[in-house]
């Protein structure tokens, strides 16, 4: 019970405290369950990311199911993804009445600036964070590089990416294991 | 009714829309039109209020959709909609990683995927950096005031292993004082 409580504290935080879709969460993912709880590695975090950009929903719903899952089965994924879009519900709700002016108050505008800022920053420790446990040899660097270049610049769908991802690596590995299996023999 | 409607048309949404929040936005527009509950510009007020507002970008959007067409019963019944597709198939596909956790087929996918994650999100990460440190896009120039916080925090952040929320603060309240 104490176990499922601190699941929907901790998401219900990362909901409020993300500002931006997707990899936005990823800082406040990192801090509370990758260090704090450690309900989850960095590496696994990784895994849930990729696996998120391929099936339907929203990829912070899908990590908190995939974190909560981790911990307390069915019904710890549930807890993990209601308090993930809680605080966006309670927010919405009260706020929609003011939400379309209050952003017309340049104080609040600064003060959303200020934050995107300190989401940068708070990103350039994440991207550094999860290139440390997913950057290990020569071809995982060669992947990360093409990956970044054909989203920059060619602004391929991350499934594409991803799914051509898995199959080059099934083949590459396939590979190095007949190789090596060929220098044993 | 209007509710019914509603928690399909987000049902359906979440079932259909792969990749993250904003993929969820093709969807919202077609329901706008063929309901009539909201014109594109109202869609486009709400998208730029869910982008500011905490919490990931497409559940704000479901609320704020769901909220404007059916009030409070139809900002968390939409949300909960959009959100049951994805709890289902994430849940079965944890089940099935569980068990095939050690197999060296999935543990070779992962070890290519994990790079891949980096990549990508570095792309999202410049997109981040051109709209909020450099007025919108690269080629009109960086702001410096906010470079200014930036390099602080960045080194902050590395040096001092506070909370995130922490750093959210500073940023909020540092561009209130300096009126960014």
């Amino acid at each position: 019970m104490r176990e499922l409580f601190n699941l929907f504290k901790s998401f219900f935080m990362i909901g409020a405290f993300t500002f931006g879709g997707g990899y936005a969460m990823l800082p406040m993912l990192e801090k509370e369950v990758v260090t704090k709880h450690k309900w989850a590695t960095m590496e696994e975090i990784s895994n849930y990311f990729a696996i998120g950009q391929c099936t339907p929903g929203i990829i912070a719903v899908n990590t908190a199911t995939f974190v909560g899952y981790k911990q307390k089965k069915n019904i710890g994924g549930i807890v993990a993804t209601l308090g993930v879009v809680t605080p966006s519900i309670i927010i919405i709700l009260v706020l929609s009445g003011i939400l379309e002016y209050i952003f017309d108050y340049p104080i609040v505008k600064s003060a959303f600036a200020g934050i995107s800022v300190a989401v940068c920053a708070l990103l350039v420790q994440a991207l550094w964070k999860l290139a440390k446990s997913g950057i290990k040899d020569v071809y995982t660097g060669i992947v990360a590089i093409v990956s970044a270049v054909v989203s920059v610049f060619f602004k391929l769908s991350p499934i594409i990416i991803v799914v051509a991802c898995a199959v080059v690596t099934i083949c590459y590995k396939f590979i190095l294991d007949k190789v090596k299996g060929g220098k044993k023999q | 009714m209007t509710l019914l409607t509603l928690c399909w048309e987000f049902f359906k949404t979440g079932l259909f829309s792969i990749g993250g929040g904003l993929a969820t936005l093709p969807f919202l527009f077609e329901m706008g039109e063929r309901y009539g509950w909201y014109t594109v510009s109202d869609l486009t007020n709400m998208v730029a209020v869910s982008e500011s507002t905490p919490g990931p970008i497409g559940v704000n959007m479901a609320t704020y959709v769901g909220s404007s067409v059916c009030g409070i019963p139809g900002g968390i019944l939409a949300t909960l909609s959009l959100i049951i597709p994805s709890i289902i198939v994430i849940l079965i596909i944890a089940r099935i990683l569980e068990k095939f956790s050690e197999s060296k087929l999935v543990k070779d996918v992962f070890y290519g995927l994990r790079p891949a994650v980096v990549g990508m999100l570095f792309a999202s990460v410049l997109s981040v950096f051109e709209s909020s440190l450099f007025n919108g896009d690269f080629l009109s120039g960086v702001d410096l005031s906010h470079l200014a916080l930036f390099a602080v925090l960045v080194l902050g952040v590395f040096k001092i292993k506070k909370h995130p929320i922490l750093f959210i603060g500073i940023g909020a309240v540092v561009g209130m004082i300096f009126s960014f």
